[in-house]
């Protein structure tokens, strides 16, 4: 009795979990034409299952990775909002003070080392921290977040070589919503290509599932993690998709780069309905419960929200502070 | 004489080329699809079909050594990249291979290449996507560097650099791809490595490039107004450098000041006054400036990315400083109450 009332209260925190990313990042899409937050965002929704699938079975001490579209992961991992407010609007309160921006999250208690906007450009570096862990005899797992995109890179593929070659334990999560920017992944890559042989061509365990269910991200997750005994390198690819545009806070359907029904389909998919819908058929959740909890989320995010408006800004003499270490 | 806007001078000067020539294709990220990088390859799949107009996989470094393949066999390569950032990836096949191709293979083959590079400035790209680096390809021989202001000059400095037989790397800056300007119907060439001189004067000499070129140009209408005459010296090319017109010009204001597109730090306008020191040191009757960048990494906020950029103010009063006189705030239009974008119109985010 008591585990089921465990498996419970998880899978509510997986839906909330899930909510919580999703209404962040609608209030960021609403706040932005107010035109204060200056600077790119490349917006989540639609893909929270995988973020909230993988970081909520980390610890704080387990490092996160990722690239240009990590408000997901960041939050997921425990990154303050706040502070990630604060970033998107340039203030001091922000988790790099308004120096690095939406592109450049970080939050080293949550364990986010990192975040960067050059594609690819975090593998190698993750790799770098999962080795160093793995010289210092520190046992808390590396993850890095990639898009599909990245797995074209060459750095992507030096990168599964030295980690196969040292035995490097890094999680490798490959996000694959089928685009890069406006392009299609058949304008990119080979019918014959498959990421799974490139993978198992290093050496490397290749896990694939659907990324918009949260149950099947985190079951595959914990299977090929904690069964992996010699803290081998891992690699999980998760199907999923994004709904607004690459950049931006709005909906881009009038593009027509993507097929209206391709996009339906996908929302018809959608990681937190699914999950919501199975968690009240089976009596886990009711209505009322969750209005509650949406209830909070919203004051809890609309006071973030107010709180990184009224915050100020670095003054000038921080231009020419923290480029050189001491 | 027609006004179109920068980034069509681009389009009509690629769509030129590639018509008059069928050895020459374009190949970078995005080039098809609905933006177009902004706006200057909108519709040339559509026109010239996939061959010669076509995406990429993620591959900056791998794709300008294929096209430097291809050059080797005869074709015309045009590369584009949205960010310089994401160019230097390859800076490995630009600088070792296709700048020194020629000269080891003791000229039996050559490297007829263009690379489009896009630079800028603004709504809180931040360290990693709005970075000036003119002057990391300006340092290599073998490398030709080009950068326009205007439309006029865009259109035909990107005809000659695809016809050179060289790699030529070709700047745009973000905020002038929306800006207007005459540009004539028919195709026309307009030689590299040959500056251009905008305002002539006989006070001091005001050198430039890229996107500062038209806040010079606004700074030299002010400076008009106070009675000092200017000689405004825009580059268009920074490698090959156009030492002459520079020389000829101080030698008769003896006054020069130079607003670099950059970091100042071993910059363009490091180059062009070191040139003057070991040409004129003595003639000058006032020490030269430089004026750029602020020489750190640009950080997002809009609060202090504000105080990396010269502005007209700075421009203006650099100028008099050179006169012993004071800036009069009256005499200078209204601050643009938002220096992080290019003009009102601009919303974001990119
Ligand atoms: C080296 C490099 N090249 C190009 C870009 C421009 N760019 C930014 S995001 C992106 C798409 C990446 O696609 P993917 O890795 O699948 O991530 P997604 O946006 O789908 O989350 C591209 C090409 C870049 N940032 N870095
Ligand atoms: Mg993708």
């Amino acid at each position: 009795m008591k585990d089921l009332k465990i498996i419970k209260n998880i899978e509510k925190k997986l839906l909330y979990e899930m909510y919580r990313i999703r209404n962040i990042e609608f209030k960021i899409a609403e706040y932005y034409s107010e035109q204060e937050m200056r600077c790119p965002v490349h917006l989540s929704i639609g893909q929270e299952a995988v973020a909230v699938g993988i970081c909520s079975y980390l610890k704080k001490s387990d490092s996160v990775l990722s690239a240009h579209r990590s408000h997901a992961h960041y939050v997921a991992k425990g990154g303050s909002l706040e502070k990630m407010l604060g970033e998107l609007y340039g203030k001091e309160t922000g988790c790099a003070q308004g120096k690095g921006g939406s592109m450049h999250l970080i939050d080293l208690d949550a364990g986010f080392l990192a975040a960067v906007p050059i594609v690819g450009s975090t593998i190698p570096i993750a790799v770098g921290t999962a080795w160093a862990k793995k010289l210092k005899r520190d046992t808390s797992k590396t993850v890095v977040f990639l898009g599909e995109g990245a797995t074209e890179t060459g750095v992507f593929h030096e990168s599964l070589g030295f980690a196969a070659l040292h035995n490097v334990p890094i999680i490798f999560i490959c996000e694959n919503n089928l685009y890069s920017v406006y392009t299609h992944l058949r304008d990119r890559q080979s019918p014959n290509r498959s990421l799974k042989e490139i993978v198992e061509g290093h050496g490397i365990k290749h896990f694939h599932g659907n990324g918009n269910s949260v149950e099947d991200v985190s079951s595959i997750f914990r299977e090929g993690t904690f069964e992996n005994e010699n803290n081998a390198p891992v690699f999980f690819e998760f199907d999923t998709y994004r709904w607004l545009e690459h950049c931006g806070p709005n909906y881009d359907d009038h593009l027509k780069y993507r097929e209206d029904s391709e996009v339906s389909m996908w929302k018809d998919r959608c990681p937190i309905n699914t999950f919501e819908k199975k968690l009240i058929d089976e009596g886990i959740l009711s209505h009322q419960e969750l209005e509650k909890y949406l209830e909070k989320l919203n004051i809890e995010i609309e006071e973030a929200f107010k709180k990184a408006k009224k915050s100020s800004f670095l003054s000038k003499e921080h231009l020419y502070e923290k480029i050189y270490s001491d | 004489m027609r006004e179109i806007k920068f980034n069509k001078a681009i389009r009509e000067a690629t769509a030129y080329c590639l018509s008059e020539d069928n050895m020459v294709y374009v190949m970078g990220l995005g080039v098809p699809d609905p933006k177009g990088i902004f706006g200057t390859t909108e519709n040339l799949l559509e026109e010239f079909g996939p061959e010669r107009v076509f995406d990429m996989p993620i591959i900056e470094n791998g794709a300008t050594g294929i096209a430097i393949g291809t050059a080797i066999m005869g074709m015309r390569p045009i590369i584009t990249h949205q960010r310089v950032e994401f160019a230097i990836l390859s800076m490995e096949q630009i600088v070792n291979q296709a700048a020194k191709w020629h000269h080891m293979t003791a000229g039996q083959s050559k490297i007829p290449l263009v690379i489009r590079m896009i630079i800028g400035r603004g709504w809180g790209q931040g360290a990693q996507h709005c970075q000036s680096l003119e002057t990391w390809f300006a340092h290599i021989p073998g490398l030709k560097v080009v950068s326009p202001a205007t439309p006029y000059d865009a259109k035909g400095l990107l005809i000659s650099s695809i016809k050179d037989n060289n790699p030529v790397i070709f700047f745009e800056h973000r905020w002038l791809h929306d800006t207007f300007g005459n540009v004539p119907e028919e195709s026309y060439e307009i030689p590299l490595g040959k500056a251009n001189i905008l305002k002539h004067g006989n006070d001091v000499t005001l050198i430039t490039y890229s996107y500062m070129t038209t806040v010079s140009l606004k700074a030299v209408e002010i400076l008009n107004k106070m009675n000092i005459s200017v000689d405004l010296i825009d580059l268009r090319s920074i490698k090959p450098l156009d030492y002459d017109t520079i020389i000829n010009s101080v030698q008769k204001t003896k006054r020069v000041i130079v607003v670099d597109n950059g970091w100042t730090d071993f910059g363009v306008s490091s180059e062009i006054i070191s040139d003057i020191a070991t040409k004129l040191g003595n003639q000058l009757k006032a020490n030269p400036k430089k004026i750029g960048i602020e020489n750190v990494p640009i950080p997002s906020t809009r609060e202090l990315a504000k105080y990396c950029y010269p502005n007209l103010k700075t421009i203006v009063t650099s100028v008099l400083e050179l006169f012993d006189k004071k800036v009069d705030d009256a005499i200078l239009p209204e601050e643009n109450g938002m220096p992080d974008v290019p003009n009102k119109y601009f919303l974001g985010p990119f």
